[in-house]
């Protein structure tokens, strides 16, 4: 077996013991990358000099527990000193950023080793890394399928092999949805859980940075580095962080599980239905006391999600005006006619899109219809799931609607791309933690099951998700990078 | 419910961005379709409903007032586009 097909803990496992060194494993991710990227397109930018050298590094020094000497790679949405970031926009092609995310300086304090930074659709607006303005990424599973968005670089290059681990980020679904695509464990925190300074702001009260790794140990010891207070991010709370390894038991009797009807409908691949049914049964016969709840105005969701995150991205990318940083029309001969050109320049059509429609509901006049109707729905869904937490600890629900899409399949069809978010949605409405981990597949492709928690327990989700997966063999399945016909 | 043309060109001034001919035509079939999806809301009867506009108890965050380093003017400027003496240039403004 190739180092690069190991887990984190694997690895780390056998840095400890000197039986390889960081310089090796380090290659062996380099050369993965060398062997897959160019079919799969994972990357933006691939950092291998700078990774050789904090490979060499780590050997020279001290071992340093947690992920030290681990190679990742990072959204590339999430700022890295000296290192280009580019929110795969135009408008960003050429950024530099002079400081680190806090999460990226996190990793970096903890001696990560990094391999570069991972495709996006455009400013994460997107569920299939086709909206990247460079090019798409490509499924590890079936190259001729997407490998799900926003995060789907993230997901299909810790799926193939070319990072151990990644950070993604998921405003409505974009950790979870090319995670369960991919057939990874794709973990979104707690609003509030992780520090979002210093990465690039898409809609601020729904985005969310988090995990996306191998299997639910590997997830639970990145959390462990990024999760806690930020004073720099007002959003991030000042609570205790666990060990979330110390919940990796395997015990789940008596835990309370309820599926929600509304998830199980039409619209939703029967087959997918049918495998996170059996999930529910295997939960069952480890213990667990799982019952189906209802979440009356889960069908609200996604129109009160497709004005609210608009909304506010229309106010968070006013920043990119070609003054500071990012692309300018340098031939404009007044402020107003530079600012429109550059923007029009600089953003893809999805882009555009989501600022025209933000910038309407937010307008005098469309204000109350739209948005401020929308903020109030987002308290019933929020209240919705208030009432299922009272009786129950955790909910189960299929992560998407079908399996991963053939590239360009969708791409027409605006509100068809959009139902992609229909289950993932929702618990960024309430602020919810939320993983979604390989239950299966169909037609050989990757089916996740979404295991969504109170606010601040992901304790409890890693504790049922690691019971599921020690029990059953979905996280061992490797891809084989060719077309799945 | 329908966007005209008139109105895409209201938005796009609003949001500074430019649009070609074909983008304006193009948004304003795109936005009367997700705006009709968006009036299902108009199914729920939001009168006593308080919006939920953050969902953490957070308002106000302070921190001591204390000067705090900033960074170096040279970073800052690093990815500006046009800079001369030290600042950002941009087109004749008055």
């Amino acid at each position: 077996m190739e180092l690069y097909e190991l887990t984190c803990h694997e690895l780390k496992e056998k840095l400890d013991r000197k039986e390889v060194s960081c310089q090796e494993i380090t290659q062996s991710f380099l050369k993965r990358i060398d062997q897959v990227e160019e079919q799969l397109k994972a990357f933006v930018t691939v950092t291998a000099d700078l990774a050789l050298q904090q490979a060499e590094q780590y050997d020279a020094g001290d071992a340093v527990p947690g992920l030290g000497g681990i190679p990742y790679g990072l959204k590339d949405i999430i700022c890295t000193r000296g290192v280009r970031t580019t929110a795969s926009s135009k408008m960003l092609e050429n950024y530099v950023p002079f400081y680190d995310a806090m999460v990226a300086a996190r990793l970096a304090e903890h001696k990560g080793i990094l391999l570069g930074k991972l495709n996006l659709d455009e400013f994460a607006m997107g569920s299939s890394t086709e909206q990247s303005a460079f090019y798409p990424t490509r499924n590890p599973w079936d190259l001729e399928r997407v490998p799900g968005g926003s995060s789907g670089g993230s997901a299909a290059a810790v799926a193939a092999g070319e990072v151990a681990y990644s950070l993604g980020s998921d405003t409505g679904g974009s950790i979870r949805q090319p995670a369960a695509f991919c057939g990874v464990v794709g973990l979104k925190p707690t609003y509030g859980r992780v520090s979002r300074w210093g990465v690039m702001s898409y809609a601020s009260s729904f985005d969310q940075v988090g995990v996306i790794s191998r299997d639910v140990r590997d997830c639970a010891l990145v959390l462990n580095a990024i999760a806690g207070h930020d004073p720099r991010d007002s959003t991030s709370v000042n609570q205790p962080v666990p060990d979330y390894t110390s919940f990796l038991t395997s015990d789940i009797k008596g835990l309370k599980i309820a599926y929600p009807r509304e998830y199980f409908q039409q619209g939703v691949d029967s087959e997918i239905r049918q495998l996170i049914m059996n999930a529910l049964k295997h939960f069952e016969q480890l213990g667990a006391i799982v019952e189906e709840v209802s979440l009356p105005h889960s069908e609200y969701a996604l129109p009160a999600y497709y004005l609210i995150a608009p909304a506010e991205a229309s106010a968070n990318l006013a920043r990119y005006d070609g003054v500071r940083y990012g692309l300018r029309d340098l031939q404009a001969e007044n402020v107003v006619a530079m600012f429109s050109r550059s923007r029009a320049a600089g953003f893809g059509p999805e882009v555009k899109r989501r600022i025209m429609l933000g910038t309407y509901a937010l307008s005098s006049g469309y204000y109350d219809a739209y948005y401020l109707k929308a903020l109030k729905v987002r308290r019933l869904i929020a209240d919705d799931f208030t009432r299922v937490f009272a009786d129950y600890d955790l909910v189960v629900a299929p992560t998407t609607p079908t399996v991963a899409f053939k590239i360009g399949e969708q791409t027409d069809d605006l509100l068809t791309l959009y139902m992609n978010d229909i289950l993932t949605v929702p618990i960024n409405m309430a602020g919810l933690p939320g993983m979604s981990l390989p239950c299966g597949f169909v037609n050989g492709m990757p089916v996740g099951m979404q295991i969504v928690g109170k606010p601040f327990d992901e304790g409890t989700i890693f504790k049922a998700a690691y019971a599921f997966e020690q029990s059953t063999d979905y996280h061992k399945a490797r891809p084989t990078l060719g077309v799945n016909k | 419910m329908a966007i005209s043309v008139k109105q895409v060109e209201q938005v796009a001034y609003l949001a500074r961005l430019e649009l070609t001919e074909p983008e304006k035509q193009l948004f304003a079939e795109q936005l009367s379709s997700i705006l009709d999806y968006a009036n299902k809301l108009n199914e729920l009867d939001t009168e006593q409903v308080e919006p939920l506009n953050h969902i953490l108890p957070i308002y106000n965050v302070f921190r001591e007032d204390i000067v705090q380093p900033s960074p170096p003017r040279e970073d800052i400027l690093s990815n500006a586009p046009l800079v001369e003496d030290g600042q950002y240039k941009v087109p004749r403004i008055i």
